[in-house]
This record gives C-alpha cells, sequence and structure tokens, in this order.
C-alpha cells in the first residue's frame, strides 16, 4: 500500500462503477472531491475542533506509551516508498552515506550541515514504542536518534519560527511540474517534546533503506505520515505557504489533516 | 398502525370509537426526538466513512501491533488470483468464507476492485481515506456531543429515571415480552417494554460509550493522554477490532429496530419520534394483557 490516493484513470473508473452503485444510497455527496468541495469544506472544520482538544489533553509533556524489549516481535513493517530510486539517493547509499549531510536551515540564527557520525556523536535517546499507521495497523519497534531539541538548541530558532520542515529524498508523487519528494511538518510544540528524535538507529542496528536511513523523524504522539523518512534537509519556517500546496506536507496537501493525532 | 389492533383484537378498527379509546398521547419529548435524529444522521455517515477507513487495511487483529512477522488475525478481507479467475475472501479466526462480489473483491465484472467493503457500502465510493477520515471524525463530534447531550437532558428531564431505568417489574415481565416479541403481538403503552429498555439502554449506554472509547484508543495522542484505556481494551488492535464489533452490534440494532417499527405499526412509531405524539392501546386491552400475565 505504497499510496493511498488512485490514479485519476483508477479513481474515474472506479468512480463510474460506484457512483452507480450509490445512487441509490445516496452517499455520493462526498465522491468527486478534488480539493475544494464545499461540503468536505465544512466537514473539515471538525479538523480543527480534533486538534485543539487533543492538544489541550496532551500538553507538552505527556508521553507516548514504551514498550518492553519482549514487545518487539517482528522486524518494523515498512511503508509508502521502501527503495528509493533517485540516483542521488543510491549514489549516498552506496558509501554508506558518508558524504551524505542533514542541513538545517531556515529562520534560524545558525544554520547547520551534519553528517550521520556528527549526529550519532550527539547525544542520544533509545526508545520501544508502537508505530501506529494511518490505515489503522500498528507495529512496535526500538528506535534510536539525537532529540530533535538538541538540535534546535543548537541552531537556535528565531522568534519567526513556528513549524519544522522535513525535506526527503525519496520520490512519492509525481506531477506536471516534475518529481514530488516526500515532505512534512511538525510544529515546534511537537519538535521539542522528549520523544522526538531523529532516529538512525532500529532494533539495535543501523536504520534499513525500507524504513528511511539514514535518518527518519519518530513523532510517537503522532500517525507514521507525520514521520519522514529519508530526511535530507530540515526548514524552520513561519508558514506553510511556499511548503508544497501550502498544507504542510504530501499528504496534508492530499486530504489528510495536518495533525495526524487520530 | 391500525392493521396491529386488527390483528391483535377481534373487533374491526373502526373510525371514532377505537381513537376515542385508543388515545394519543405526548410520548417523546422534543429532546428525546432531536437526539434520536442526530444520531441517525451521524450513525449512517459514521458507518459508511468507518467502512471506508477499515478498507485501507482490510485487517482485525488482537493484541497491541498487527502480526506481519507472526499471526495474530482476528479477520481478513482479500482478493486472490484462482484458475477459475480472481476471488474475494474473507477470513474469521482462521475459518475461511468465500465473499466473492461483496467482500475481499467487488465492482464490475470486467474490472473488479481488490477491497474490503465494496463501493455502495462507503463514502466516498471509492477508495479515498483522507475525505474518509474527514467525514467520520466530523460524525465522530456530533455523536459525542449528541450523545453527552443526551444523557445530561434526559437526566434532568426525567426520560432516563421513567423511561428507561429497568424496574422490578421490568424483569418479571422479561419472559412474557420475549414471548409477545416473538409472536409480534406488541403492546401501545406511553411505557417501554422491557426489551425496548435493555435495547435502547444497551446503545446508548454500553454500545455508544464503548465505540468512542475504542475510537480514542487508536489515537496516537489521547493513547499518550490516557494509556489505560488501551491496556484496558487489550491494545490499540484490540481496540480496532472491538469497535469493528460494536459497529456489527449497531447495524444489528437498527435492523431489528426497523423490523420492529415496521411489525408494530410504522407510521404510529414514525408519528411519535417525529412529533412525539403516540396512539396508545385501549385501556381495557391493556389491563387485559395484566391479567394474563398473573
Amino acid at each position: 500500500m505504497a499510496r493511498f490516493k488512485l490514479s485519476r484513470r483508477s479513481f474515474l473508473t472506479s468512480a463510474a462503477i460506484g457512483g452507480s452503485g450509490l445512487a441509490m444510497s445516496g452517499c455520493d455527496i462526498l465522491d468527486g472531491y478534488d480539493g475544494d468541495s464545499g461540503v468536505r469544506n465544512f466537514l473539515e472544520s471538525a479538523n480543527t475542533l480534533t486538534y485543539r482538544v487533543q492538544r489541550l489533553l496532551s500538553g507538552r509533556d505527556s508521553m507516548a506509551q514504551e514498550f518492553t524489549e519482549a514487545d518487539i516481535r517482528q522486524p518494523q513493517r515498512p511503508n509508502g516508498v521502501t527503495s528509493p530510486e533517485n540516483e542521488d539517493y543510491k549514489a549516498l547509499l552506496a558509501n554508506a552515506f558518508t558524504d551524505w549531510r542533514l542541513e538545517i536551515g531556515g529562520h534560524v540564527e545558525k544554520p547547520l550541515s551534519l553528517s550521520l557520525a556528527q549526529l550519532q556523536a550527539m547525544p542520544s535517546r533509545t526508545q520501544i514504542t508502537r508505530h501506529d499507521c494511518v490505515e489503522g495497523w500498528s507495529c512496535i519497534a526500538k528506535w534510536t536518534g539525537v532529540p530533535l531539541a538538541v538540535i534546535l538548541d543548537q541552531v537556535k530558532p528565531k522568534a519567526t519560527a513556528r513549524y519544522v520542515v522535513f525535506q526527503c529524498m525519496d520520490t512519492i508523487d509525481r506531477s506536471l511540474s516534475g518529481e514530488i519528494k516526500y515532505y512534512g511538518s511538525i510544529d515546534l510544540f511537537d519538535a521539542r517534546h522528549p520523544q522526538t528524535i531523529l532516529a538512525y538507529g532500529l532494533n539495535d542496528k543501523s536504520l534499513p533503506v525500507e524504513n528511511g536511513a539514514p535518518l527518519r523523524v519518530r513523532v510517537e504522539r503522532q500517525l507514521g505520515y507525520k514521520q519522514p523518512k529519508y530526511v535530507r534537509k530540515i526548514e524552520l519556517v513561519d508558514s506553510f505557504a511556499s511548503i508544497g500546496a501550502g498544507h504542510g506536507g504530501y499528504w496534508e496537501d492530499n486530504g489528510y489533516d495536518w495533525y495526524g493525532g487520530i | 398502525m391500525n392493521q396491529a389492533f386488527q390483528n391483535n383484537e377481534s373487533r374491526p378498527a373502526s373510525s371514532d370509537p377505537v381513537v376515542k379509546e385508543s388515545p394519543l398521547i405526548y410520548r417523546q419529548l422534543l429532546w428525546t426526538r432531536i437526539t434520536h435524529w442526530l444520531w441517525a444522521v451521524a450513525l449512517f455517515f459514521l458507518l459508511l466513512s468507518g467502512l471506508q477507513i477499515f478498507n485501507a487495511h482490510p485487517t482485525l487483529y488482537f493484541g497491541d501491533q498487527s502480526g506481519f512477522g507472526f499471526d495474530n488475525e482476528v479477520l481478513a478481507m482479500r482478493a486472490e488470483n484462482t484458475p477459475d479467475g480472481p476471488v474475494g475472501y474473507t477470513r474469521v479466526l482462521g475459518v475461511r468464507f468465500d465473499t466473492t462480489g461483496v467482500l475481499g473483491l467487488s465492482g464490475s465484472g470486467a474490472r473488479p476492485a481488490n477491497r474490503g467493503f465494496p463501493a455502495w457500502a462507503t463514502i466516498p465510493s471509492y477508495q479515498d481515506l483522507g475525505t474518509g477520515r474527514v467525514v467520520h471524525f466530523f460524525f465522530a463530534w456530533v455523536l459525542v456531543i449528541t450523545l453527552v447531550g443526551w444523557m445530561v437532558g434526559s437526566l434532568i428531564n426525567g426520560h432516563l429515571r421513567r423511561d428507561l431505568a429497568p424496574r422490578a417489574d421490568d424483569l418479571r415481565n422479561l419472559p412474557r415480552d420475549i414471548a409477545d416479541h416473538a409472536r409480534l403481538r406488541f403492546h401501545h403503552t406511553r411505557e417501554y417494554n422491557t426489551l425496548q429498555k435493555l435495547a435502547y439502554g444497551g446503545v446508548l449506554f454500553v454500545i455508544l460509550p464503548l465505540i468512542i472509547l475504542t475510537g480514542l484508543s487508536m489515537s496516537p495522542t489521547m493513547n499518550a493522554v490516557i494509556p489505560f484505556i488501551a491496556d484496558a481494551f487489550g491494545g490499540r488492535q484490540t481496540a480496532r477490532t472491538i469497535h469493528f464489533c460494536m459497529m456489527l452490534l449497531l447495524v444489528g440494532f437498527f435492523i431489528v429496530h426497523m423490523l420492529m417499527i415496521v411489525a408494530a405499526g410504522p407510521l404510529n412509531e414514525l408519528r411519535s419520534i417525529v412529533t412525539g405524539w403516540y396512539r396508545t392501546d385501549p385501556p381495557a386491552r391493556a389491563s387485559i394483557g395484566e391479567e394474563k400475565e398473573i
């Protein structure tokens, strides 16, 4: 299940097939959604309520459940892109990411460029958590990485910075204007959560390609699509206006809610 | 509604005398009627958007996590190719059922789609998890707010105490009530009968709270706030399975609810839940019923 969104062709086919069956039950009012249906926009307003209530209840410090070694019963289930075909990625992989750098910039006082070795030398956190996919499945694994807060303290976000945007190396989609590489965002509130880490280790080994090597995000109180893999750049921004279609992430630009807490 | 009288009584249901003897009473308060219809709409959309969400991963499990490297499957809807063409099947606790055309594989003969529930059972009809989630969470709020409002309102206006709380009589009447329902013999009184109280109470105080709590158990954010809820259900995946089972119970309730309304006199029943006014049985008949019981 690499993608939730159907291609236009299969969308039209299934809409035609489904539409005929649904006409009688009246459930097709939300068919044909192309991003700005009035009914959908109205219903979407509940997402704001959901987000606000979740933020209110979860606060800054509530922690995602952590599990024990005994709960790790299988390899971490990969999803989305599991083997990036991009030539630049393959070249980096070929020499074990020694040439890879994590760029951190945008609204910061002190932009940084870090190698994998530098990241691994920084303070680390290891946590056994449950990955909850938006599709409904879960998988428990042990993640090791640098708390994002440690890096934020080094780059010193400017007062204008509100969101942390992750730019990735994997092509998730293609549009008329070219390849779309995965991107996503969280706000500084979640970025500074103790369990929010940039993970380079999985189940006591280095992060495998299918799970996002060399570096992926773990935001444990949110769904899997909020945790980008194959990260190459972290950009602090004041708004999503210049990011993709402006909703804060690849899936958000395709109809998912930004917060991804339920 | 007159049919019910005819069935149960030898006397023909002619106009004036009967009307006098079987009075119209104000049975359902405005608050009860409003909340009833809000639920009806919310549950309709929750069901169809829920099946859309289920289709994103049409497999249910026991425990905290989904077994990819081990087997903890409860239910799965799949499609596979066979020498005779593609088939859809549903596996429940390891027992496989052929469900081609409905579950696992459905759609037009030329290009059937590999999907859990068919297009006619989901919102939107095609696969669109994002929109399914938007619809689901909107109506989840409608459901929760209505349920809380109903509970508070019904406590204040006496609906809970007067109409829903089972009494000693109800327990005593249970065998007769079951027998009456089995014979489709309905008494039209102001009060709910025992099975009605149990069914409505079960939906409002057991099934709906459970479906809301298991829904919250699936949220990673809420899991950080109230981890003991998911633990109490046996983990996120068991909670998801219970969420699904509560849906099945609600669908079952809906079907029985519709059958009972048709059998008990749809116009009278519908009028009472729309306008509040309900035509009860003539007093004499009600007392005959009481005597029989004794």
